[in-house]
């Protein structure tokens, strides 16, 4: 397993060059000068190629090359244009966000995913199966901005002084303060060491600091805002893993050893579960990895409708302002969570199914 | 004489093939319930795309200021449903540049299917030719395109079309042209797997041995096979294309404004949501019902037409 880990690691080294340099291509052809994108159109020449020169834009592209490859081998992603900042404190800053919504988006297209697609399969033709596919149907051909806006609307306006109402922006109510769990432990971590980045980052997930600190208002509060985003982000996920699950499923219940466990007399539960499940899981547990690009591209979307400060957000708005810096770093943190994600995928198999023989 | 009716015989006799194997399809896609619906919306959304001029009461880009005495952003209005009639009718009301909210979704929906085949239509042309030479010369060539479909298909796809708008410039063209380029990888990949596996038949061997060019064996032999996989994927790929187009101009890369395009409508009016709803809710099931029938459609032909694919895709 361990080689399998490493020989897909080395693998995927060329297709993160790739990715890097694609996106150092890309974000280079925008056209416009990222001076005056940056500092207005009025902005003298002068004070432009200072600022080409600060930001090595001066340099030719493959010297530009070179030396952002050389800096990100050192983990250094330089500074933000826009900003003024360093590009790894503002990846901790926004990480989190899109982590947590992401992940709670996964959970729940997986917990709604499989059993609707199971059900849907034991209950072939029935309209349980009917309305689960109808459902399904329409959840991959819905905008993920139209429902976000859509529920918006419905729980946080409709069910305005009701027990469902739900929050529909932000990430904590104004007033409320999460406060680092490093603070709460009275730890004092040097500003600027690894360390502290990763305690921020640590502490910037809201929901998971909340429950170390156990501040069960912030979590309370954190989990309600999270709700909406996180369902509109997940339709389309939910949608593909019922429609997979259940052709999986039927194709799965066909097989003789099925029918075998059946004539053996085990509880038709069991079967569902334990026997047929499982050997159901390969194509559900590739479909699952795959999603997380699908997830990355709504987090764009979910997180302009719900005003929430992620990495989906920032990645679009440094596209526009031709934040090179930003663009550079995020992407190639989105490709190696990418590259990571599947790796899992490709190593859960060996626990799904224990044939399967990964070196 | 015996040469031309014996020609005249193969003719009919391929004549007769085709049909029947056109028949032998058309009977099973209407074996398939989700296709037939998705069939018949789509033929539905197409006449209203064809006929928009004369089913919307108003022209789309036109504002009603001045016209009509309607404030901007009031909600539908429909006389059998008890608006009073001296109201002027606007099916889905206004939106805030007093503009009938019904005749922009109609329009839309021309803007919406051109979008779905012009983009799909590119990537497939594209996507066919490098699958195509690059399973069937194979080697560097093969190793170098599909490196980089890769590399293309490891970016999350909306992002990928977002940094390619910025390099082209926002408009719709561009953004048909960014969605045509993210789309690639998925032809390239059908098309290859098909030519790899049909490459070393029999008949393509025999072509090979009695001279055929390259060109013909490709173009004649082998990828007439990949046709089926193409429709499919392609009707499939539709859907995604409009959602993807309609993302764009919903962020204000794609359509601008005053095109009537569902997504641009959505954008430009998302902050209204709560005291507007309408002008959110109406474009927003537009889209999902034209998506929703390239969907069902491409599940009933991938049904129909491809039944091992139905097994691992369903």
């Amino acid at each position: 397993m361990i080689q399998f880990t490493i020989r897909r690691l080395l693998m995927a080294i060329p297709v993160v060059f790739g990715i890097l340099v694609v996106t150092f291509g890309l974000v280079r052809m925008i056209p416009g000068d990222p001076c005056r994108a940056m500092l207005g159109e009025k902005a003298t020449q002068e004070v432009c190629d200072r600022f080409t020169k600060e930001h090595g834009l001066d340099k030719s592209i493959p010297v530009q090359f070179a030396l952002y490859m050389g800096k990100i081998l050192k983990g250094d992603f330089g500074n933000s244009i826009r900003f003024s900042r360093p590009v790894m404190i503002i990846l901790v800053e926004r990480l989190p966000m899109t982590l947590e919504l992401g992940s709670l988006a996964l959970i729940l297209s997986i917990i709604v995913g499989i059993p609707a697609g199971i059900i849907s399969a034991v209950k072939r033709n029935s309209i349980v199966d009917v309305v689960v596919m109808i459902g399904a149907n329409m959840g991959v051909s819905m905008p993920v901005y139209w429902l976000g806006l859509m529920l918006a609307y419905v729980f946080a306006l409709w069910l305005k002084g009701t027990p469902f109402w739900l929050p529909p922006s932000g990430r904590l109510t104004a007033g409320l303060t999460a406060v680092p769990f490093y603070t709460v432990w009275g730890w004092d971590l040097p500003v600027d060491s690894i360390r502290f980045h990763v305690a921020e980052l640590i502490s910037n997930l809201f929901l998971f600091n909340s429950i170390i600190t156990q501040n069960w208002a912030v979590f309370k509060d954190a989990l309600t805002h999270l709700i909406l985003p996180s369902v509109a982000l997940s339709t389309i996920p939910t949608a593909i893993i019922a429609r997979m699950t259940r052709s999986s499923m039927l194709d799965v219940l066909r097989q003789d050893y099925i029918r075998t466990a059946r004539a053996k007399g085990l509880m038709e539960r069991w079967v569902i579960l334990k026997h047929a499940l499982r050997n159901a899981m390969l194509p559900i547990a590739t479909i699952i990895g795959l999603e997380l690009g699908i997830l990355f591209g709504g987090a764009v979307l979910t997180e302009t409708i719900f005003s929430l400060a992620g990495v989906g957000r920032m990645l679009f708005e440094a596209i526009t302002a031709r934040d090179f810096p930003i663009v550079q770093a995020f992407t190639v943190v989105i490709a190696v969570a990418y590259v990571l994600v599947n790796l899992l995928v490709d190593i859960s198999y060996v626990f799904i199914d224990p044939r399967i023989r990964l070196d | 004489m015996a040469v031309q009716s014996s020609a005249v015989n193969i003719l009919n006799a391929r004549d007769f093939r085709s049909n029947t194997l056109f028949r032998l399809m058309l009977r099973r896609i209407l074996k398939q319930r989700s296709a037939i619906l998705g069939g018949t919306i789509l033929v539905f959304l197409i006449l209203v795309a064809i006929f928009a001029e004369f089913l919307a009461p108003y022209d789309p880009e036109d504002s009603l200021i001045g016209k009509e005495d309607i404030k901007k952003r009031t909600g539908p209005c429909i006389h059998i449903l008890g608006c009073p009639a001296d109201q002027p009718q606007h099916l889905m009301g206004v939106d805030g540049n007093v503009r009938d909210v019904f005749s922009r979704v109609i329009f839309g929906t021309r803007v919406s299917l051109f979008v779905g085949f012009s983009t799909i239509g590119v990537a497939i042309i594209i996507g066919t030719f490098l699958g195509a030479i690059s399973g069937y010369f194979g080697g560097w060539t093969d190793g170098i395109v599909m490196r980089v479909m890769d590399v293309l298909l490891a970016f999350p796809s909306l992002l990928l079309s977002i940094a390619i708008v910025n390099v082209l410039g926002r408009g719709l063209e561009n953004a048909l042209l960014a969605i045509a380029i993210v789309s690639i990888p998925t032809y390239a990949r059908v098309v290859r797997a098909s030519v790899l596996s049909t490459k070393e038949t029999d008949y393509v061997s025999a072509s090979r041995s009695l001279g055929a060019s390259h060109f013909h064996i490709l173009f004649q032999r082998i990828l007439p096979n990949s046709i089926t996989p193409l429709i499919v994927q392609g009707t499939l790929g539709i859907a995604s294309a409009i959602l993807s187009a309609a993302a764009l101009s919903f962020i204000g890369l794609g359509a601008q404004p005053p095109t009537p395009e569902w997504g641009t409508m959505l954008g430009s009016e998302r902050n209204q949501v709560f005291t507007a709803p309408h002008l959110v809710f109406f474009p927003g099931i537009a889209i999902m019902v034209t998506v929703l029938a390239f969907n069902l459609l491409g599940d009933g032909l991938r049904d129909a037409l491809d039944p091992r694919l139905a097994q691992v895709n369903e």
